[in-house]
């Protein structure tokens, strides 16, 4: 029988050295009942100093959002509410399906009630919502959002109701009028709703949300649409031709909006590229663009109807992922310190450029 | 910028180079505001144990552990680090990202310049937290609310200095009119570089869009590592470029739905 080499394992070598710290201790134990210890290593010795290198420590500079989970499932539904809005009115003036208008309009008027509803659960104080509402302040994205929900719910709400009795009790004039006002003002802030919440993130101090307010506006909208689209064709649509139409147009887009993200490969955007942030924006972006319009395609030449249901399901969930990771992504950024510090990437840099400004200064 | 309303402009000067990391500033804080306990954490990688401003630690003390350096205190045997002490505050910016964003109206600014959460009227949405590009004021999540320094607005009301300037026993925090205490600073620092310590810098980014700072500091060495931004900006220069980008998309929006629905087959 051959004797099998062990394999190497990481450790220590003993040296005489060693063996004689462990007779000591024996020694120590023996003798007195007690040891004197080395003192204890702590996990991420030996510790960094405080440099132009590290920053302070590498503690994050900036602070983490505090919103709940709330929020993302709020941009959900008042992105998919705002683009149902739209809909409803397009349904309206372009088609004759009643019945697409009458869900569009409920659609929106659920959102308008479902996203005040996450969006005070969120605050600290739920019974101060209407303080949002003591001020108009444009410099102030959220202030901003506050009026538009508010408006938008309202007029959701009054067309869905209008288009109720229209139904119920019959179509006259002045109830139509209210139907297709209303609806048409909802349409109006749903487009702002939709759109919004892209400024109102991009808008902060948080490194990898500002570095893309381009884009975000874009990217809510075509998600907000992607997602009224599918939730309508869900609930019994899915014979709207235009509805497909509009599906294939947000998918695609969608589609440009991954490309052009992944190809932005900047440090700002490294918790979109990278980590769970970003492996859970990839996965909303393959959801919400390739997935679904590649399905929508293949149903238009096809016509088999369980390929659109699912391509609605894909983008509905590519739409709340996208949110989820987008407002994770934020909470990464925040934790490096390194990009607002302007650190760059090599230790030699970071001193020429400490030196150079004291110098400069001295 | 001048919005004093009779008031004296106020400010702080926190001189890091006559702070001994004694924390008076953050106990005499703390006791006048009385604000809550932070928990009794290691941090694990210093003596600072508070590691930054938040929403019960208005005044933070930092200990910037450097190599051994001559004159900056530490140990001469060449194996304790220097130690930089610097008490960190609200700055109470010129332009204020967290006043910009609050939908509320309640972060205002008082006429000696502090910028102030009214308690009273916040409701906790925590937009100001994600806006302030220093990192200070912060959401207490027990409470709802979110809190900073006040620059101890009550007593500046009353004709007093705030509670950490009063502690302070080496005037490391000296409070003030703040063209005064710019005046000061700049004697200061000539009275450093004149003595060989040419590492001292001012920190007030006034070339930014946060135009200058109420709270700003004389520190030694690299601002960076006290965790002061080079180049804070206030978040609502984003804005034009941001409701730009989603006019845009509304329009598209608009104009795709449109056209979706002029090719339905139920025209």
């Amino acid at each position: 029988m051959s004797r099998v080499p062990l394999p190497e394992v990481p450790g220590r070598v003993p040296d005489s050295q060693s063996e004689a710290r462990l007779d000591e201790i024996r020694r120590q134990a023996a003798t007195r009942g007690r040891v004197d210890g080395h003192g204890i290593k702590p996990v991420g010795a030996p510790f960094p100093h405080a440099t132009a290198e590290t920053g302070y420590y590498g503690i994050p500079l900036l602070k983490e959002p505090q919103w709940t989970k709330e929020i993302p499932l709020y941009f959900f539904v008042g992105g998919a509410a705002g683009a149902a809005a739209v809909v409803a009115s397009a349904a309206n003036l372009l088609t004759k399906d009643r019945d697409l208008v009458r869900s569009a309009r409920w659609v929106a008027a659920a959102g308008g009630v479902i996203s005040p509803a996450l969006l005070i659960s969120d605050l600290g104080v739920p019974s101060r919502f209407l303080n949002m509402l003591r001020v108009f302040k444009p410099q102030s994205a959220m202030n901003m959002g506050a009026w538009t929900l508010s408006t938008f719910s309202s007029f959701a709400a009054a067309a869905a109701f209008a288009n109720l009795v229209r139904q119920k009790v019959g179509d006259a004039l002045p109830i139509r009028l209210v139907e297709n006002a209303s609806g048409l003002l909802a349409s109006a802030t749903g487009v702002v709703l939709s759109t919004y919440s892209g400024v109102l993130i991009g808008a902060t101090a948080i490194p990898v949300w500002n570095e893309n307010i381009g884009t975000l506006p874009h990217h809510f909208a075509a998600s907000g649409v992607n997602s009224a689209v599918s939730i309508l064709e869900l609930l019994g649509h899915d014979d709207s031709r235009g509805l497909n139409s509009l599906g294939i147009a947000a998918s695609a887009y969608e589609v440009y909006e991954g490309f052009e993200l992944e190809t932005k490969r900047t440090r700002a955007n490294e918790p979109v590229h990278k980590g769970l942030s970003g492996a859970i924006v990839r996965t909303g972006g393959v959801l919400s663009g390739p997935v679904p319009l590649a399905l929508r395609v293949a149903y238009a030449v096809t016509g088999n109807r369980n390929l659109r249901r699912a391509a609605s399901w894909s983008s509905i969930a590519g739409s709340l992922l996208t949110r989820v990771g987008w407002i994770r992504a934020g909470h990464s950024s925040a934790k490096d310190h390194r990009i607002p510090l302007k650190l760059a990437e090599n230790v030699q840099e970071i001193r020429k450029s400490s030196e150079e400004l004291t110098q400069k200064s001295a | 910028m001048n919005q004093t309303n009779g008031h004296a402009n106020t400010g702080f000067l926190t001189d890091s180079t006559l702070c001994i990391g004694c924390k008076a500033c953050e106990v005499a804080c703390k006791e006048w505001n009385d604000i809550s306990e932070d928990g009794y954490d290691w941090s694990g990688f210093s003596y600072d144990n508070t590691e930054a401003v938040g929403h019960s630690t208005w005044r933070h003390v930092k200990f910037v552990e450097n190599p051994t350096t001559p004159g900056l205190g530490g140990n001469a045997a060449g194996q304790l680090p220097s130690w930089g002490f610097s008490s960190d505050v609200c700055k109470h910016c010129e332009v204020a990202g967290c006043l910009e964003a609050c939908p509320t109206g309640a972060i205002v600014r008082m006429d000696f310049g502090a910028v102030f959460v009214q308690p009273d009227v916040c409701n906790g949405c925590a937009y100001c937290v994600v806006s302030c590009p220093f990192g200070v004021v912060q959401k207490n999540e027990h409470d709802g609310r979110a809190f900073k320094c006040t620059f101890c607005s009550d007593r500046q009301m009353a004709g007093l200095e705030p509670a950490c300037a009063h502690a302070c026993p080496t005037k490391s925090i000296q409070f003030g009119n703040l063209e005064e205490l710019h005046a000061k600073a700049d004697q200061r620092l000539e009275e450093l570089r004149s003595s060989g310590i040419d590492d001292a810098v001012i920190y007030d980014p006034v070339d930014t869009s946060v135009k200058g700072i109420h709270a700003f500091f004389l520190l030694r060495g690299d601002p960076r590592s006290y965790n002061l931004p080079p180049e804070p900006e206030v978040p609502t220069i984003y804005l034009k470029k941001g409701w730009r980008s989603a006019a845009v998309a509304a329009g598209a929006m608009l104009g795709a739905t449109m056209l979706a629905f002029l090719g339905d087959k139920h025209r």
